[in-house]
């Protein structure tokens, strides 16, 4: 009695805890472990933030130089000249050949990886759907500068035939005339870089794949569906969310490769009305092959472009998150 | 329309192991069967040989008749994706397709199995969500995942969504162990209701169930863990559960194992 009427009193208006106390006492009691754990993983939250903020801060800080002594507008310039009067540094040129590019190697390697996927996961008989798995991991290891070797050497070469093709058939668009140049041109790089963002393309939406739930794959089956029917009613659209965000990883890699495009794309600093005819840069191939010799000017000219390279990529990657969004209740993560 | 299923000497494998074996019986259409027994006797097994959805499963295979009137379902020139269109299933856990819609859902099928006027299919998925006992809860958010409901009406959703392409025979497997009680009473009222129309098999590990919803009831068993179900006996439910012929049966359902 003596007790509960302890446990019950109200207590004194001056011994209310404060603020910090009492949310520790709803916290309740922790564990070191669970301190420590706590502390790690809070703690690489945090150190990715700050890589980010340190990396955004230098390129609008060192861009900010160059941009400030931009006479000639380097939207609009297609000279890359920065040591000129007025220095001149055109971003168009490099946005253009960046996004084209890339656009190119996207609309190759999407279709592609994903059917390599599919074929992995649901067609190919296990043991043959590993050895593909196994090569494709391969294709991942093989460096950039192997890629750019096999590119120029190899690659480039076997080009004329396709080239010619694409001139004769769809020569009047324009887009894909040829006026019979080395084949160096961004058409080649989209090829290469394709065939670079192939593997992390296709491992990441085999994953994907596999999580499709058996019994989503069994709905499809039960009511009829053949073996493309339930690829088209049950695993596409669950894995639909995983295949942009694979195909936003293979579109990093493909806007920001560098030794390979250095090696294959010819360095004449224009935008061609053709995606055949040679020419073209991209700002990573950009960067790497003018950054040795460039002045301090230079340097900020690069750096600036380095800057446009980075906002592209935020906005793309934003672009893809908004997509996923907008059909989260129907992503299959709530089922 | 609700056909006769004649199963005769069946026996399904999964790679060498003998899942069940020798099953012969017959289930009369616009009838409810129910299978009972204990875990691991076959019986959701053979209900999957009944719509060839046993081969899905790598290593399976099927040796015996299976009849839906005079055509055997394993005969050499028949299509198995032509026998799912025939012979619908409804699962243990309710699967509605969670990227599609309520509407989508139940038009599934009937997309399948050609193209239909948007008319037609409004018809389709009204007549089959009021089939399934669902269209008064769902009419205002036919465009909503369906994802969202409880699972009583997923499980209900799953239902209109098989018996939107009117087949022959409907078949369930353990479809309301998943469910509350009162989800339960929902799908067994339903079941009351689409016999009318369809021939359907239930399996089911609730001896009341059984009981309630089925006119016939097969009991399967197996000897021991690693040897092949067997069906014991197939008789009237009133039967089974008041003087089953076999002794096995009866110690079944009156709890001495199981």
């Amino acid at each position: 009695m003596d007790i509960s009427t302890q446990n019950t009193a109200a207590p004194p208006v001056t011994d209310q805890p404060s603020d910090a106390q009492q949310k520790r006492a709803a916290r309740g009691a922790t564990r070191p472990g669970d301190r420590i754990f706590l502390g790690l993983s809070r703690g690489s939250g945090i150190f990715l933030l700050v890589i980010m903020a340190a990396i955004a801060v230098f390129l609008t800080y060192r861009a900010a130089i160059a941009i400030g002594k931009d006479e000639a507008n380097f939207f609009t310039t297609f000279e890359w000249n920065p040591t000129g009067t007025p220095p001149e540094f055109g971003i168009a040129v490099l946005a253009f050949g960046t996004v084209v590019s890339s656009i190119i190697a996207m609309a190759i390697a999407v279709p592609v990886s994903v059917g390599i996927a599919l074929f992995i996961t649901h067609y190919a008989p296990r043991r043959i759907g590993g050895v593909i798995a196994y090569v494709v991991d391969l294709l991942a290891a093989v460096p950039s500068i192997v890629y750019g070797l096999w590119g120029v050497l190899f690659l480039v070469p076997q080009l004329d035939g396709l080239y010619g093709w694409l001139d004769d058939y769809l020569g009047w668009t324009g887009v894909f005339s040829w006026q019979g140049g080395a084949p160096r041109s961004l058409f080649t790089v989209g090829i290469l870089l394709a065939i670079m963002i192939l593997p992390i393309i296709t491992n990441v939406s085999r994953e994907v794949f596999r999580q499709v739930p058996q019994m989503h794959e069994e709905a499809a089956l039960a009511l009829g569906a053949t073996r493309w029917e339930v690829i088209r009613m049950a695993v596409l659209p669950f894995g639909r969310s995983g295949i942009i965000s694979a195909s936003m990883l293979g579109l990093g890699r493909a806007l920001g490769e560098t030794m390979a495009v250095a090696m294959v794309l010819s360095p004449l600093f224009d935008i061609q009305a053709s995606l055949l005819d040679y020419g073209g840069g991209t700002f990573a191939q950009n960067i790497a092959s003018k950054f040795n010799e460039a002045t301090e000017m230079g340097r900020d000219a690069l750096i600036a472009s380095g800057l446009v390279l980075f906002v592209i990529t935020l906005l793309v990657n934003g672009a893809a998150r908004m997509i996923i969004a907008r059909r989260k209740e129907y992503s299959g993560a709530n089922a | 329309m609700a056909k006769r299923i004649d199963v005769s000497g069946l026996t399904a494998y999964y790679g060498s192991h003998k899942a069940i074996e020798d099953i012969s019986m017959t289930v009369e259409p616009r009838s409810v069967t129910a299978f009972i027994g204990p875990s691991g006797c076959g019986k959701s097994t053979f209900l999957r040989t009944l719509n060839r959805m046993h081969e899905v499963t790598p290593g399976g295979r099927v040796e015996g008749k299976v009849l839906l009137d005079d055509e055997d379902l394993y005969g050499a020139s028949i299509d198995p994706v032509a026998v799912r269109r025939t012979v619908g299933m409804v699962f243990q856990r309710p699967n509605p397709f969670p990227t599609m819609s309520i509407f989508d859902n139940v038009a599934a099928g009937l997309r399948l199995n050609g193209s239909y006027k948007k008319s037609e299919l409004n018809d389709v998925v009204e007549k089959s969500l009021k089939g399934a006992n669902l269209w008064n809860e769902v009419k205002d958010r036919l465009n909503k995942p369906g994802s969202g409901l409880s699972g009583g009406q997923q499980q209900r959703l799953c239902i209109a969504r098989a018996i939107a392409v009117e087949p022959d025979v409907l078949l369930m497997d353990e479809p309301c162990s998943a469910l509350d009680p009162i989800s339960t009473l929902a799908i067994e009222d339903l079941i009351g209701e689409l016999k009318e129309r369809f021939t359907i098999v239930i399996v089911t590990h609730n001896m009341q169930q059984a009981a309630r919803v089925s006119d016939r009831t097969a009991f399967f068993n197996l000897a021991a863990v690693g040897q092949p179900g067997k069906l014991i006996e197939i008789d009237d439910t009133e039967r089974i559960f008041s003087n089953p012929s076999v002794q096995a049966t009866e110690d079944y359902i009156s709890g001495r194992f199981g």
